[in-house]
């Protein structure tokens, strides 16, 4: 049950979820269960002798973190293999869900404005716009964290985010320190589009999950949908 | 010059969203060849037959096999070589175009990048899963095999 919540609220597809959790119950000898997965919530069942025990996990908050997913995943190998028993299994578990594994802040930070001037570059952007496009997306990255900290509403501090993009971007054009408006706003932008939510969507969608499928859609609908607001209220505005 | 420029451009993106998704270190520079490498194919074969579609589906179905057959040798999921690696093919560019004809009201201009936006994500999406059908294929023949 904890691997599976700590894999779906690390991003993981929803029917690796199911698996991983199915998987484990067999290898401690639970033939029949049942796992139904959405990104928001798990029911997980299991029949044996005895009354059938039944469980719900509400997912409330998500975010990628793919060092965990993985890291799961070895131990549910580990325990179908028969190297891992219950105790040792529950207690790396519960050690993987208190972990935080990210990266520091601070590199995080510098990726994504290494990563939006490289996007500007790939967009077929020239290197005297390298600067601008790196200083806007990290700033873009950094009030999408900072925001999100003070509002828990996703889609508002994309929102946000996107409306300080666009905003910083508008004034290197105009101070002569950026050249193309386009190709900058582009490649800050890149570091907040829903890339992963919609590979997950797809895939669970092809996989029958069609509930989890549509709901993943949904919400990397709306990402993009806050993303495009906040720079279009930019580019209204000015 | 220029290949290389978006070599290394594309190299060093794949590899910082590897961090933004928090990635395990051993698979940065991994994911950041897969994305080099999707990248290099789109980039070739859009500027070869000006076709943006097919070099999409090309780049996501190299990507997504690589990235399985990564998974397999390194004991990783999947998911960690493909998001990395397709998040350049995205077209950000092309949805940023259609969301500011839209403002600039110019709607006829914007249906069009739109329609481009929703091809190339469907492209995407189907290059994933034609990928991972060919591989279920091939791992029933190597099955069914062994078996006989």
């Amino acid at each position: 049950m904890l691997a599976g919540k700590i894999m779906l609220q690390s991003g993981g597809e929803t029917y690796r979820v199911e698996d991983t959790m199915t998987r484990i119950a067999a290898s401690f000898g639970l033939k029949q269960t049942h796992s139904y997965v959405t990104p928001t919530g798990i029911i997980f069942s299991a029949e044996g002798t005895g009354p059938t025990r039944t469980k719900l996990i509400r997912i409330s908050e998500r975010s990628t973190d793919l060092k965990k997913v993985d890291l799961v995943n070895s131990i549910s190998r580990g325990i179908s293999n028969g190297e891992i028993d219950l105790q040792e299994a529950s207690e790396r578990l519960n050690e993987i869900h208190s972990m935080d594994l990210t990266f520091p802040f601070r590199i995080q930070v510098v990726a994504a404005s290494l990563a939006s001037g490289c996007f500007m570059i790939m967009f077929n952007g020239t290197w005297n716009d390298f600067l601008p496009a790196m200083l806007t997306g990290g700033a873009g990255f950094l009030s999408y964290v900072y925001f999100h900290r003070f509002v828990p509403v996703k889609f508002f501090s994309e929102f946000l985010a996107s409306f300080i993009i666009g905003l910083m971007s508008f004034f290197f054009v105009k101070m002569g320190f950026g050249h193309q408006l386009d190709k900058i706003i582009i490649g800050s932008v890149m570091t907040l589009v829903p890339g992963l939510l919609v590979t997950n969507a797809i895939r669970d969608l092809m996989a029958g999950h069609l509930v989890a499928g549509l709901s993943k859609g949904a919400e990397a609908f709306l990402t993009a949908f806050a993303i495009g607001a906040g720079i279009a209220a930019v580019v209204s505005f000015l | 010059m220029d290949i290389l420029a978006q070599l290394i451009t594309s190299f060093l993106a794949t590899a910082a969203f590897g961090v933004i998704f928090n990635i395990p270190k051993e698979s940065l520079i991994r994911c950041g060849l897969i994305g080099m490498g999707g990248w290099l194919i789109y980039y070739i074969l859009n500027g070869y037959f000006g076709n943006a579609v097919l070099a999409t589906l090309l780049a996501t179905v190299f990507i997504a096999v690589l990235g399985q057959q990564m998974a397999k040798v390194y004991k990783t999921p999947v998911i960690i070589f493909t998001v990395a690696g397709i998040i350049p093919l995205v077209p950000g560019g092309l949805a940023y175009d259609s969301m500011r004809n839209i403002v600039e009201n110019d709607y006829n201009l914007a249906i069009a990048s739109a329609a481009k936006v929703l091809m190339l994500a469907g492209t995407i999406a189907f290059g994933l899963v034609f990928s991972e059908v060919i591989n279920q294929i091939i791992k029933k023949v190597t099955a069914y095999r062994v078996k006989g």
